[in-house]
């Protein structure tokens, strides 16, 4: 029992690393656009997401509707229902439904990545272990920002700016360079996306909602187009 | 901002971000039937990560009227960016060097 908290701590270590610095740019941004530090601290603890807190953000501070945060954040995070479904085959039986919902609430890509790497089945002490310093990592690194964000120099602050995307791309390009399909999603939806930036007849389309199209047609031309291997989904 | 308008913000975001994770570990314990809807799945994550990133990164550094130079630093970073990426490096490499890269172009652009 011990043994295997542990070995998830070691684990979790190198992401909790990542998400320090991301979410120090994180902190950044949410009291640069007007939200305390303790606002943002609050998003990162009750939230554990890198794309949804942005856009979610963003949103906020642009005053967008109730409706429109909901859906924005059900398109963006809907790939953790497809992480929790492959993950839930894959638990013992030391993962009760209580247990289920406690790990639910720090299920991200990259703690689900390890977890879903490791031989075999996993149990609850191994993934207390593996989400306790990414979780830690995630709200102190947050808060940083948040506190000690404004004593950086400028042009510190400005390169953060970029860390979260830069964690965006380091998820997409592997598989974008491995499958052609991937690819085509990728191209397809960076394409929609421009056009519903630039074109001025588009531009009443909000960008919470643009995002949800792009990705919603993107995927679906790709499911239509290169449907998964049965084993790959 | 104002705790009342932070406040539903931060219960929308936080439920529906819960539930959508907490839902298919819980309550749907079987499998997804439709190779269609598993398909359109697996794609959905790279499709909102491109979405997100494109074209907002060309302004996460100040780019807009008045200070253009910054479309030139963001750029900089995203070449890195990809080219660290395509070449399979970690989250973590692949963020700093980002910075790393934006924070170079600006020394560049001061000098010029």
């Amino acid at each position: 029992m011990k043994a295997t908290f542990l070995q998830g701590v070691r684990h979790g270590i190198p992401i909790a690393l990542g998400y320090l610095s991301v979410s120090f740019a994180f902190g950044i941004q949410a009291v640069s656009g007007g939200l305390t530090p303790l606002q943002a601290v609050l998003i990162s603890l009750t939230n554990v997401t890198s794309a949804g807190q942005l856009a979610g953000l963003n949103l906020m501070l642009q005053g967008g509707s109730l409706m429109q945060m909901a859906l924005c954040q059900l398109t963006i995070n809907l790939r953790y229902a497809l992480m929790s479904l492959s993950l839930s085959q894959r638990l013992d039986g030391t993962m009760t439904t209580l247990h289920r919902m406690l790990f639910a609430f720090c299920n991200t890509d990259e703690i689900f990545a390890v977890a879903s790497s490791q031989p075999g089945r996993v149990g609850k002490w191994y993934l207390y272990g593996l989400m306790s310093t990414p979780y830690f990592g995630w709200a102190l690194g947050t808060l940083l920002g948040a506190v000690a964000g404004t004593l950086l120099p400028a042009f510190v602050r400005t390169a953060l700016g970029i860390a979260i995307y830069g964690m965006f791309i380091a998820i997409v390009m592997p598989p974008a360079r491995e499958k052609r399909s991937v690819r085509v999603v990728v191209l397809l939806a960076a394409a929609m996306s421009l056009c519903l930036r630039y074109i001025p007849a588009l531009s009443f389309i909000g960008s919470g909602y643009a995002i949800i199209l792009c990705a919603v047609v993107a995927a679906c031309v790709g499911a239509a187009l290169f449907p998964v291997e049965e084993d790959r989904a | 901002m104002s705790w009342q308008s932070y406040l539903p913000y931060v219960l929308v975001m936080a439920a529906v971000t819960y539930l959508i994770r907490m839902l298919p570990l819980t309550v749907l314990r079987r499998d997804i039937r439709s190779r269609f809807f598993r398909s359109f799945l697996y794609y959905v994550p790279y499709a909102v990560l491109t979405a997100m990133t494109i074209p907002d990164v060309m302004y996460c550094t100040g780019y807009g009227p008045g200070s253009e130079g910054a479309l030139w630093t963001a750029l900089c970073g995203l070449a890195v960016a990809v080219l660290l990426a395509w070449r399979g490096k970690g989250l973590l490499t692949v963020a700093v060097a980002a910075c790393a890269a934006v924070a170079a172009a600006q020394g560049v652009m001061l000098l010029l």
